[in-house]
This record gives structure tokens, C-alpha cells and sequence, in this order.
């Protein structure tokens, strides 16, 4: 069933396919981007409660969402990589951490932003907010281990243990951290309860989500064709793509 | 089988001062606390639980390393994956004979601790249990990353960024049981917990380090 | 075919390719020595074709079976590293290894094997105290003990003296003539004691 999908397990194929998803990727992402931002924070209508700050959830949780599933598709990526040993299946793997840390970073710095008019302090030990922390530290771990390795191979296969094994780990992760969360705060008031958004609120954000999901594709796809040239520098096909552009610039 | 459970014994009381150092490690860390935040009897039962459990899992970090080292360096770990017998179950060997000489001290060890932290009858008893589920899932867990590094020169702080945001989950349990002990609550859901997270390990685990030696050994 | 065949193996390490559809079969009664320059993937065929670390892609086959259990009952393996516990003895290490090899041997047979390879009076003594020459011995004292007929053997003649060098061929040339197969890898030539030998070449790759 899957057959189809095989011959793009060769570098070179992946390579091409790249190429080819890159603009299919960079404009839908540039366009959403650009008009939800714009939306939800110049002209989504403001909340009652908490006056114009709510609008870095435009920022915040599309970045929240995506670090957790970006770190949910790592972890299939290496369980496709060692299902079929594909090489490219670790390279797309490898490629999508540093995106996926940028993004948990990105959703810790807009939360701890929203937390100084919400609760007065930039840091609070929020169940959210620390999931996502530990999340951060999970793509660290994964990232330093695959910088540990000198043969990139090995490096991809033992970074991919460790993501499978984090991947198990977040849902346990997770649920704890509610748990310890409501042990010793009592019940605050988290910031999502029950998303009972205004549609004219919902609609910038959906589109911004959209728009992360693209630019996160088109970030990791770029990383990817990279990894890829660089781990078969040697190849003939890559010195053959060389020599072509080398050509093209001539003319 | 038991040949390896065996040999990986005798190792280990040859080597007895990388089995002590670790433990004295814990002991030191948990007297840094008194002398850090003060020696007030009810501040220590507070941090106590947190405390021992966070000494536990540094200190077991530092003694992790041994678990593969010295057989990947000599090649004995070779000889074992030629032998023909299961490396998952190989593993789960060495990983039972780990445990049984770095945590079965420290819970000999844990009457001291608890009474330097002036831990209670019922918070210590918690603290028994909670190191006898949740030590083991140390040691499994923690082998699947010491598998993963044993081929590295420097592997010792990459093992802790590994290991610790996947320890979380278990210091939140674990000391939530105790804290629950000291205010006389039920803490079973707790020790359910950690008992359902060490039989998933259980599963798990074995295959997980048999496959992380295979990568090491590429 | 019966022996050990690889057929079409690649191997890629650090993003260098090593060695591309190499094909490769060892037959019994066969001494094959492996040649190549220094980081031509010597040690890396020698370790795929034992089953310790996988191809990039092909297949090996050990008499028409893909390797396992029946083909780690036929092979001793002596790598670089000599696979001794430098904490216990070399009969404990030796003890150890045949009872993980399901090889029965008797106390009275190890310490006979280590005699017989000039150990005498170092059989109690923890491995970590011999020298290089003698940790060797411990290691290929394994051909004496195990009777396997495949030998896969990367860079035995390492630190031993000429007396060891000379009993190793010996050993070798005899476990050929019982129709046995050696593999090995050496920087020194063999000499004639050791018997017909194969020669197999593995280049440099850019």
C-alpha cells in the first residue's frame, strides 16, 4: 500500500521531490502568514477581558500546537527510518528539530510575555508552560545527541531512539505536570478554558495556525534538501547538479 | 543467561569503589540542603521528598555509565552479540544485576536520609515504595540512553540532558506519594501510576537498548 | 553455494562510500586474506559480514541462510578489541565466554589451552595486568576452545611475538586442511607455514 513511497527513500529522489513541494509550501505559508497576522492584530475585535494582550495568542498558539506535533512527526519520521531503513527518513527527522525547538522557544517567550499582564510576573509555573519547557528540553536532547555522533548515520539512528522514546514520554509528560500543576496552585485559572472564541477571533487564528503548519514544511523541507546535499556531497548526482548550475550561471 | 547475571556480579564487587562513590555522592548532596535552606525541622519534611528523590537521580545518572561501558571499550560486548543469545534479554540481565548493586544500597541507605530530613513513619514507608517501582524504571529507561552513548568519548553530561526531562514525570509521582503520606491522604493512585509507567518500561525497554547497542555498534 | 556468500554489499560511513556492490564468498577449506590500505573498510567488511553492524544495503547468506543463530554457532570472531574483562581472569574470562558460547569445556581444558599458549602462572591474575602479547593470547586462546568453522580473525598477529605469530599459523593452516574457512586481515604478509592463501583486495574509495 505504501509501495509508492519507496522510491523516495533514495536521496536523490527525495531531493527532487523537494524542489518540487518548495513552492507549493513557501507561497500558501507567505500569504497565510501574512494575512492573519495582519488580522488578528490589527482588526480581530478586542476581548473583553483582557483588552488587546489576548492577541499574542495569534502567535502563541499556533507555536504551542505545532512544537508538539512537530516533535509527534520526528518521532514518525524515525520509526519510518527504522521501519524501512530509509536514510532520508533520519535527514527529514534531523531537519525538522532545530524548526521544532525554534518553536517551542517561540511559544515559551510569547507565554511568558502574556504572563506579566495576566498574572504579573514574567514566569509562572503554569502546567502549559512548563509542558512546553520540557518539551524544549526533549528537542535539546535529541539535537545534542545527534551533534555528539561523527558518522551522521548513526548519529540520525541513535537521535531517533531518543525522540521515539520522548514521544512516549509526552503524554506522561504532560498529564503529570496537570497533575502536579493542580496539586500545588490550586485551580488558577488556566488561559484556554474552553476556547468559547469569537468566530471573527477564530478565523485570524486558524489561518495563522495554517500558516505555521507551511512555514514549518517549508523551513524543514529547505533544511532538508541541504542535509541532503551535504550527506552525499560526493555522489556523481550531486556533482552532476553542480556542474549544471555552474553552466547556468555562466550563461 | 545467568552467566551474564553472574559475571556482571563478580564485576561489580571488584570493583566496589565505583559502586560506593555514586551512593556518597547522594549522601552529600542531601546534607547540602539543611546547610543550603536552613535546618528547620518542618522546611525539611517539606523539600525532604523532593529532595531525596532528586539526589536519587543524579547520583544514579553517574553511575549509569558503568552499566555498558567497560564491555563496549574491550570488545566484550561483541563477543555477547556473536554469542547467538538474545541481546534484548542480555541486556534486561545486565540492567537487573545495575539495579540490584546501585539501588538496593541506596534504599538500605534511606533510613539515614529520611531521618535527616526529618521525614515521618508513614512519609518514609511512601518513600520505600516509591523507590522500589520507581528505581527500577531508572535503571531501564536509563539504559536505553546509556546504550545510545556507550561509542562516545564524552558521554557523561549528554546522559543527564538525555535522561532528566524524561525522569519528570517519575520525581513528580514519586513525590507527590510522599507528600500525600505526610498529610495521611491515600497515595495508591500515585504508586498505581508508577507502577503502570515501570511495567510499560518493562515492555518496552529491553528491545529499546538491544536496538541502541545495534546502533552503537554500526 | 554453501559457504558464506555477500553479494552486492555497500557500506557508507562518516557520508564516505567505503565499498559499493562488493560481492565476496568464503568456501570451506579456504584462507582468504583481506588486503587494502589504511580506511579502505577492512575492519567495516569484516564486521558486517559477522552480523555485528549492517550493510548500507545487499544480503550475506551463510550456507543459503540469511546470518543468524546457525551462522554465530559456526564463527569465532577475534576483533581489534580482544574482548577481555581487564577486572577478571583470564580462565574466568575464558569461563565465561564458553559458557556464553554454549562451548563445554572443563577447568583442566582452559588451563591446558592457556599453557599451551605460554600462559602459564598468569591464569590467576587479573587480564588488565598482562601485556598487549598475552591479552591477545587470552583472546585467541577462543580457536582452541570452540570448534567453529569459520574464523573471522581482524588483525590477530597484533602485538604477539614471532613464537605466537608462528603457533597462530599453525592453527590456521590446520583448521583450513580440516576444511575449516579463515578470514583475515593482516599489515604483515603471511609466511608459507600458514598455507595456500587467497588473496582478496579492497581499494581506496574517493
Amino acid at each position: 500500500m505504501w509501495k509508492w513511497l519507496h522510491p523516495y527513500a533514495k536521496p536523490e529522489r527525495a531531493y527532487q521531490l523537494c524542489n518540487t513541494l518548495l513552492p507549493w509550501f513557501a507561497l500558501p505559508a507567505v500569504v497565510c502568514l501574512v494575512v492573519g497576522t495582519i488580522w488578528g492584530l490589527a482588526y480581530a475585535p478586542q476581548d473583553y477581558q483582557q483588552g488587546d494582550s489576548f492577541r499574542i495568542i495569534y502567535i502563541h498558539v499556533p507555536s504551542a500546537m505545532l512544537s508538539m506535533s512537530t516533535y509527534v512527526a520526528m518521532a514518525i519520521a524515525a520509526l519510518v527510518g527504522m521501519v524501512w531503513q530509509w536514510r532520508t527518513a533520519y535527514m527529514a527527522m534531523i531537519a525538522m528539530a532545530p524548526v521544532g525547538a525554534v518553536m517551542t522557544f517561540i511559544a515559551l517567550l510569547t507565554g511568558a510575555a502574556w504572563g506579566k499582564p495576566m498574572w504579573g510576573a514574567w514566569w509562572v509555573w503554569d502546567a502549559r508552560l512548563t509542558s512546553e519547557l520540557i518539551l524544549l528540553f526533549l528537542y535539546f536532547g535529541v539535537i545534542a545527541l545527534y551533534t555528539a555522533f561523527e558518522d551522521k548515520q548513526q548519529a540520525g539512528k541513535a537521535a531517533g531512539v531518543m525522540a521515539l522514546v520522548g514521544v512516549v514520554n509526552i503524554p506522561i509528560i504532560h498529564y503529570s505536570v496537570e497533575w502536579w500543576n493542580t496539586l500545588h496552585q490550586g485551580s488558577t485559572i488556566t488561559k484556554f478554558d474552553k476556547p468559547s472564541i469569537a468566530t471573527e477571533m477564530l478565523w485570524p487564528l486558524l489561518l495563522n495556525i495554517f500558516g505555521f503548519a507551511l512555514f514549518i514544511a517549508l523551513v524543514t523541507t529547505m533544511r532538508l534538501k541541504n542535509e541532503i546535499i551535504r550527506r552525499e556531497m560526493h555522489r556523481p548526482w550531486v556533482q552532476m547538479l553542480v556542474k549544471q548550475k555552474e553552466t547556468n550561471d555562466a550563461v | 543467561m545467568g552467566g551474564v547475571f553472574k559475571r556482571d556480579l563478580a564485576l561489580a564487587f571488584r570493583q566496589k569503589a565505583e559502586l560506593v562513590q555514586p551512593l556518597m555522592f547522594l549522601l552529600m548532596v542531601v546534607t547540602l540542603f539543611p546547610l543550603g535552606v536552613g535546618p528547620g525541622p518542618d522546611t525539611l519534611q517539606l523539600i525532604g521528598p523532593g529532595v531525596i528523590w532528586i539526589a536519587a537521580i543524579l547520583s544514579s545518572l553517574m553511575g549509569m555509565e558503568r552499566l555498558f561501558r567497560d564491555d563496549f571499550a574491550d570488545g566484550s560486548l561483541e563477543q555477547l552479540q556473536l554469542s547467538g543469545l538474545p541481546l534484548y534479554a542480555v541486556a534486561t540481565m545486565k540492567v537487573l544485576c545495575h539495579w540490584l548493586v546501585t539501588f538496593i544500597p541506596l534504599l538500605i541507605l534511606s533510613p539515614l536520609l529520611a531521618m535527616f530530613l526529618n521525614l515521618t513513619v508513614d512519609m518514609y514507608i511512601a518513600l520505600v515504595i516509591t523507590l522500589l517501582l520507581g528505581t527500577p524504571l531508572l535503571s531501564l529507561v536509563g539504559a536505553i540512553a546509556v546504550g545510545l552513548t556507550v561509542g562516545l568519548q564524552r558521554g557523561g553530561v549528554l546522559l543527564a540532558l538525555l535522561l532528566i526531562p524524561v525522569f519528570i514525570p517519575l520525581l513528580i509521582f514519586a513525590t507527590s506519594a510522599v507528600d500525600a503520606a505526610a498529610l495521611q491522604l491515600p497515595y495508591r493512585a500515585q504508586i498505581a501510576i508508577i507502577g503502570a509507567m515501570l511495567l510499560i518500561a518493562m515492555a518496552l525497554a529491553p528491545a529499546a537498548i538491544a536496538y541502541s547497542l545495534k546502533v552503537s555498534q554500526n | 553455494m554453501s559457504g558464506l556468500v555477500a553479494s552486492e554489499l555497500s557500506c557508507i560511513k562518516r557520508d564516505r562510500v567505503l565499498f559499493d556492490r562488493l560481492s565476496f564468498s568464503l568456501q570451506s577449506g579456504q584462507l582468504v586474506y583481506l588486503r587494502g590500505p589504511n580506511g579502505a573498510g577492512k575492519t567495516s567488511l569484516l564486521r558486517i559480514l559477522c552480523g555485528l553492524s549492517q550493510p548500507e544495503s545487499g544480503t550475506i547468506t551463510w550456507q543459503s541462510q540469511p546470518l543468524g543463530e546457525h551462522w554465530f554457532k559456526d564463527l569465532i570472531y577475534v576483533g581489534h578489541k580482544p574482548g577481555v574483562n581487564g577486572a577478571l581472569t583470564a580462565i574466568e574470562n575464558l569461563a565465561f565466554w564458553c559458557r556464553q558460547h554454549s562451548v563445554s569445556a572443563s577447568l583442566d581444558h582452559l588451563y591446558h589451552v592457556l599453557a599451551e599458549l605460554g600462559l602459564v602462572g598468569m591464569e590467576d591474575v587479573p587480564c588488565r595486568t598482562l601485556s598487549a602479547g598475552q591479552q591477545r593470547r587470552v583472546a585467541l586462546s577462543r580457536l582452541w576452545l570452540k570448534s567453529a568453522k569459520v574464523w573471522i580473525l581482524d588483525e590477530p598477529f597484533t602485538a604477539l611475538d614471532v613464537k605466537g605469530v608462528a603457533q597462530l599459523e599453525d592453527k590456521m593452516k590446520a583448521h583450513v586442511d580440516a576444511g575449516g574457512a579463515v578470514l583475515t586481515t593482516s599489515h604483515q604478509a603471511l609466511s608459507e607455514r600458514a598455507g595456500t592463501v587467497r588473496f582478496f583486495d579492497l581499494e581506496y574509495r574517493f
